[in-house]
C-alpha cells in the first residue's frame, strides 16, 4: 500500500525527523488560507501515488498568495500520469544548499533491509544507479540486531564532510530505520534530503510504501488509505478478496492463482489477443467470488470476450461453476464466455454448466485461442 | 528411486490441524500416503482430527511422535510464531502454506532458522510432493506421477499446469516443490537446484519463475557453474505492467529490473530453453534428455576407448 507525501511527513515529524512546515488542501481557497498563515513563499505539491511529479508539472513554486491560488487551481483536478489530483500539499519553500538521497528498502537477495544513500539526490535514484552507480552507497542491516549508531554515522559521512551535518543525518537514518520496522514498511525514502544555508538537514520529500501483509496490525496506517487515489475496480476487488489489475485490452480473464493468471495473460498476448485485466480469484474460491469477478469485468466497456481458466487443486471446479451460473442469471452477460475447468470435481462442474450456452476449451492453449476468436481478434501465431 | 526433502520416512505434524484448511489437507495428505503423525492446536490437545492425534504444543507433539517435518496452516498473524515453535521443538523441515506473512517478520525468521540449521519452504506456497511417497502441503496428488523430472516453482496452480503437462506426456516426477510467491522465502531456486543435482533419480529439472526480483538470474548463473543436469524454464508475467502487484507479493516489477524479458534472456544465455506455454515444457524436456543421452553415449564410448587404450598399454607393459 502507498501513502501520500503529506501522510509520510506526518509520520516523520512524529518520529522527530525534521520536515518543512506544511498542510494539505483540497480546494484553492484552502490552499491560499494555509499559505497566508505561513506568511512566506510556498511550494504547491500534487499528492498522487506516482513518481516524477515535478517533471510532470505537479510541483510548483508560489511566490505570493495569487500564485498559490493559480497553481493550486491548476494542479487540483489535473491528470498526473493517469491519476487525478485531489490533494495538494502547501509547504514552506526551503533554501536548498545540497540535495542527497536516503532510503531503506527490503531486499530479497540479501534477505535484509538495505539502506541506500547517495550524495546525488533530487533526481530519480534509478537514474543515479544506471548512470553513476559509484555514487550510491548500500548497507544490508542485520534484521535481528538492527542499525548500529556507527553504521548510520559511516553512511552519513558518505553524504557530508561537516561533522555537524553528519550527526544530523545519522540521527535521521536511525529514526528512519525505526519507522521502517514500526509500520511494516517495504520502502521508506527521502529524496531529497537537503541542507540549508543555516546548517540544518531536512527531509524535503517523503515516500513510504507499506507491506500489504503487515496491514492487519497497522490500523492507523490502513486508515490513511486514500480510496480516491486508487482504481475503483481494484478497490472493489480487494474488498471481495480478489487480486485485480486493470489493463487496456479487450479479453477479460478470470483465473485461479497469480502465476497461472499471469501465464494465461501472457498466452493471450502471445496468440495475438490483448488481455483486459489480471484477475486471480485465489485458492478456496466460493461462488460469490466468481460473481464479483464477473461484475468487475463486465463493467469494462472494452471487454469483448471473457476467458475463465481454472486449474482445480484446493479450488473446486463445481464451486466455480456454481459461481458462473449465479453470475449468468444475475448479470445476463452479452459478451461471449469461454471456460476451461480442469482438476478437482471437473465432471460435476461440466454437469452444472450444461444448461448454459457457454463455450468450452480443453487445454490452456485451446481456451486462450477460443477467447481471442470470440473477441473478433486474429490469432497471429 | 530417490527424491528430495520428503519421502516415505517423512513424519509430519500439521500445525493448525483443527482449522478449515488444516483439517481438510491433513486428511488429503493422509489419504495420499503421507505419514501424518499428529497435529497441533493450542487448547485442543487430547482430541483427534480424522483419526490424527492433536497436541497442545509442538514440543509435546515432537516428543510423542518423533516427527521431523511440520506443515503450517495457521492464519497469517500467527504463522511466524508457528515457525519459531516448530524450529524450537527440533523440526528440521518446516513447510509454511500460509499466505500473507509480513515480509519483515520473515527477515528475522530466516536468520534464526539459518543459524539453527532448519530448512523452511514458503511461506505462501503449495508445499511439495514426491509422487507415490509423500506429499506435504496442498498439491493435488492425482496430477502427479513417479518419474525422473524435478519441478521447482514460485507459483501454485501454474505448477499444477506444468506437472499435469509432464504427466500427460509420460514424464513422471521425483519431487515437485513450490517455493512460494513472496519476496522473502525460506528456500530459493538455487537451494532446490542443488538438491536436484545431488539426487540420483532426477534426470532433468523444470524451473518455473515469474516477474520480480532476480532469483531466476541467480539460478541461471548457478546452473551454468554447478549443474550437469538439463534445466527447462518457464517465466510468467511477460506482459505485466511495471509497478503493479500481480497477486503475489513478489511479483512486482519496479525500477525496471525483474522483468520477464530480462529473466528469459538470462536463462537462454546459459542454454536453458524457456517455454512460451506450459504445454511446451514436456517437448523441451524430451529434447534436452535426448541430447544428454547422445552426449552421455559419446562420453561412455570415449570412456571405453580410453580404458581399452589403457588396457592395451598395461598389456604392453606386461609383455615387456
Amino acid at each position: 500500500m502507498k501513502i501520500h507525501e503529506y501522510q509520510a511527513k506526518e509520520i516523520f515529524a512524529a518520529a522527530g525527523i525534521p520536515v518543512p512546515q506544511g498542510k494539505v488542501a483540497t480546494t484553492p481557497a484552502e490552499a491560499v488560507e494555509i499559505a497566508e498563515e505561513m506568511g512566506r513563499p510556498v511550494m504547491v505539491k500534487a499528492q498522487v501515488h506516482v513518481g516524477g511529479r515535478g517533471k510532470a508539472g505537479g510541483i510548483q513554486y508560489a511566490e505570493n498568495l495569487e500564485a498559490v491560488r493559480v497553481w493550486s487551481q491548476k494542479i487540483l483536478g489535473m491528470d498526473l500520469k493517469g491519476l487525478k489530483v485531489n490533494h495538494v500539499l502547501i509547504t514552506e519553500a526551503a533554501d536548498i544548499l545540497t540535495e542527497c538521497y536516503v532510503g531503506i528498502i527490503i531486499d530479497r537477495a540479501s534477505k535484509a533491509p538495505v539502506i541506500m544513500v547517495s550524495p546525488a539526490g533530487g533526481i530519480d535514484i534509478e537514474e543515479v544507479a544506471a548512470k553513476t552507480p559509484e555514487k550510491i552507497f548500500k548497507l544490508a542491516v542485520d534484521p535481528t540486531i538492527g542499525l548500529k549508531a556507527y553504521q548510520a554515522r559511516d553512511l552519513a559521512t558518505k553524504l557530508y564532510k561537516d561533522i555537524k551535518l553528519v550527526r544530523q543525518a545519522a540521527d535521521i537514518l536511525m529514526k528512519l530505520y525505526d519507522i521502517y520496522w514500526k509500520i511494516d514498511a517495504s520502502l521508506v525514502e527521502i529524496n531529497p534530503l537537503i541542507t540549508t544555508p543555516d546548517g540544518k538537514v531536512i527531509a524535503l520529500d517523503a515516500k513510504i510504501n507499506i507491506d500489504d501483509n503487515g496491514l492487519f496490525r497497522q490500523k492507523a496506517i490502513e486508515a490513511m488509505r486514500d480510496l480516491e487515489a486508487e482504481d475503483p475496480a481494484e478497490v472493489e476487488a480487494r474488498d471481495g478478496d480478489l487480486s485485480f489489475v486493470k489493463l487496456s485490452g479487450n479479453i477479460g480473464c478470470i483465473v485461479n492463482g497469480a502465476g497461472l493468471a499471469m501465464a494465461t495473460m501472457d498466452l493471450v498476448k502471445h496468440y495475438g489477443g490483448d488481455p483486459a485485466n489480471f484477475l486471480d480469484i485465489g485458492g478456496s474460491s466460493n461462488p460469490q467470488k466468481v460473481l464479483t469477478a464477473m461484475r468487475i469485468i463486465l463493467r469494462d466497456q472494452n471487454v469483448r470476450s471473457i476467458l475463465i481458466n481454472i486449474f482445480g487443486g484446493i479450488t473446486r471446479c463445481d464451486d466455480v461453476a456454481n459461481g458462473i451460473v449465479m453470475a449468468y442469471e444475475e448479470l445476463k452477460p452479452e459478451v461471449p464466455i469461454v471456460v476451461r475447468l480442469t482438476g478437482t470435481n471437473e465432471d460435476k462442474a461440466r454437469k452444472i454448466l450444461k444448461s448454459t450456452d457457454l463455450k468450452f476449451g480443453d487445454t490452456l492453449d485451446d481456451v486462450v485461442k477460443k477467447a481471442i476468436k470470440l473477441a473478433d481478434a486474429e490469432i497471429t501465431v | 528411486m530417490m527424491s528430495i526433502l520428503i519421502d516415505k520416512k517423512t513424519k509430519v505434524i500439521v500445525q493448525g490441524i483443527t482449522g478449515r484448511d488444516g483439517s481438510f489437507h491433513a486428511d488429503q495428505m493422509k489419504k495420499y500416503g503421507t505419514n501424518v503423525v499428529g497435529g497441533v492446536t493450542p487448547g485442543k490437545g487430547g482430541t483427534k482430527v480424522n483419526g490424527i492425534p492433536v497436541f497442545n504444543s509442538m514440543a509435546e507433539a515432537v516428543k510423542a511422535t518423533k516427527a521431523n517435518t511440520s506443515v503450517i496452516y495457521v492464519p497469517p498473524a500467527f504463522a511466524i510464531d508457528a515457525v519459531y515453535e516448530a524450529a524450537d521443538a527440533g523440526i528440521k523441515l518446516i513447510v509454511c502454506i500460509t499466505e500473507g506473512v509480513p515480509a519483515n517478520d520473515m527477515l528475522k525468521a530466516y536468520d534464526y532458522l539459518k543459524n539453527k540449521g532448519v530448512r523452511m519452504v514458503g511461506p505462501n506456497c503449495p508445499g511439495l510432493i514426491s509422487p507415490d511417497k509423500s506429499k506435504v502441503g496442498i498439491m493435488p496428488g492425482n496430477i502427479c506421477k513417479k518419474g525422473p523430472i524435478g519441478v521447482v516453482s514460485r507459483s501454485g496452480t501454474l505448477t499444477y499446469e506444468a506437472i499435469w503437462a509432464l504427466t500427460c506426456a509420460g514424464l513422471g516426477q521425483t519431487t515437485c516443490i513450490g517455493i512460494g510467491g513472496d519476496q522473502i522465502i525460506g528456500t530459493n531456486f538455487i537451494d532446490v537446484l542443488q538438491m536436484f543435482e545431488n539426487d540420483k533419480a532426477t534426470r532433468a529439472v523444470v524451473m518455473i519463475g515469474e516477474i520480480g526480483g532476480s532469483d531466476e538470474e541467480e539460478a541461471a548463473k548457478f546452473v551454468k557453474k554447478k549443474m550437469s543436469k538439463p534445466v527447462v524454464g518457464f517465466i510468467a508475467g511477460r506482459m505485466a505492467p511495471p509497478g503493479k502487484r500481480m497477486g503475489h507479493a513478489g511479483a512486482i516489477i519496479s525500477g525496471g529490473s525483474g522483468t520477464a524479458k530480462e529473466k528469459v534472456e538470462a536463462l537462454n544465455a546459459v542454454g536453458i530453453p524457456v517455454a512460451t506455454s506450459p504445454t511446451e515444457i514436456p517437448a523441451l524436456i524430451k529434447e534436452k534428455l535426448e541430447k544428454a543421452k547422445t552426449a552421455g553415449a559419446k562420453k561412455t564410448t570415449a570412456n571405453v576407448a580410453t580404458k581399452k587404450a589403457a588396457a592395451r598399454k598395461s598389456g604392453a607393459k606386461r609383455k615387456k
